[in-house]
């Protein structure tokens, strides 16, 4: 079965570039690009939504199926 | 699927005022996600809060808010309860908020057993107001009133909700972000005055002079101190020092419930006549 990406939207407005959402991906996904975060290797995702879980900032939204 | 927190949120009101990496924002989430999971009608719920960083969580969602003066939460929730038993009063604030200037409308919520959800958000630190230390300030920290160490033992605002006679009493922290609308569930669930302590982190007044360099050291620093209630009791004194434990820790179904009984003050009032 083929996997599934899902689409991980990242608001800039709102993020603070905090580092949590990098330092806690279990699969290294985002990196911080400036100021902010943002997606590095999409392939890598879980689906985890550790991400979406742990941002202060209300500004990750990961969209699975 | 991404979970729609927008529902609860007043429309344009974000981004949040708190600062980069503040897990206020972690807990704002686990409550959206309490009530979301209970299904709380916004008309029905009130959120109340006193001044601080923490006090500001109110202003952002989209519900019956109610934003009152220092320390004064838990008076005008349980104004807001007397009036109308059945609202779904949530208080949320900060330890120095709640223990310090509102230390007494804290013990006396919690003497009465009145049903609402107090939320601490517990970042050892006066955060808004300057870096001043607190009284959850743990002995021997700096803050900018005490720039050589904090001489003052903290408070532990759990053996203090349980010992005032509060009803059910639980601790989380912002590091285990999915623990915390659990408990909140739980809490707001109860008959009864509920406490749920959430320790935090202020990287910008407490993490900078204390030498945490970053805002993932503070996170796991709550995760190393953390210990499920459950796992402790398998470990010894020694082992338990210095760790602060988390989960449900307190749970009374027995005690009379305050808005009940006075609403039984009232008949006995009127049968008087």
């Amino acid at each position: 079965m083929e996997k599934t990406l899902p689409k991980i939207e990242i608001i800039e407005k709102y993020c603070k570039g905090c580092h949590i959402c990098v330092e806690f991906c279990p699969k290294d996904v985002l990196e911080m690009k400036g100021f902010y975060a943002s997606v590095k290797n999409l392939e890598a995702c879980i689906k985890c939504m550790q991400c979406e879980l742990r941002c202060p900032d209300f500004a990750i939204k990961v969209i699975t199926e | 699927m991404a979970f729609d927190y927008d529902k609860w949120i007043r429309p344009g009101k974000l981004p949040h005022i708190w600062c980069p990496g503040c897990g206020h924002g972690i807990v704002m989430k686990g409550l959206i996600r309490a009530m979301e999971t209970l299904k709380l009608k916004k008309e029905e719920t009130a959120v109340v809060s006193g001044i601080g960083c923490a006090s500001r969580l109110p202003g952002y969602i989209d519900c019956c808010t109610l934003h009152t003066a220092h320390g004064r939460a838990a008076a005008f929730a349980t104004g807001v309860k007397m009036a109308k038993p059945e609202m779904n009063v949530i208080l949320v604030g900060g330890d120095g908020d709640g223990t310090a200037i509102g230390g007494n409308h804290f013990i006396h919520a919690c003497r009465r057993n009145i049903d609402m959800t107090y939320i601490i958000m517990n970042n050892y630190i006066y955060g808004m107001t300057g870096g001043q230390f607190s009284p959850c300030t743990p002995t021997g920290h700096k803050a900018s009133t005490t720039p050589y160490g904090n001489p003052d033992p903290g408070f532990d605002i759990a053996k203090l909700a349980i010992g005032a006679g509060a009803t059910f009493v639980a601790r989380g922290t912002a590091f285990h972000a999915n623990q915390i609308d659990k408990l909140i569930v739980e809490a707001i669930q109860h008959k009864g005055f509920s406490v749920v302590e959430i320790l935090d982190d202020c990287p910008t007044t407490y993490g900078r002079r204390n030498k945490y360099k970053s805002v993932i050291e503070m996170m796991n620093r709550l995760k190393e101190v953390a210990v499920p209630v459950k796992a402790a009791e398998k470990m010894t004194a020694e082992q338990l020092q210095g760790k602060v434990l988390t989960g449900v820790l307190y749970k009374e179904e027995s005690k009379p419930e305050y808005t009940a009984e006075y609403a039984k003050v009232i008949e006995r009032a009127k049968a008087a006549k």
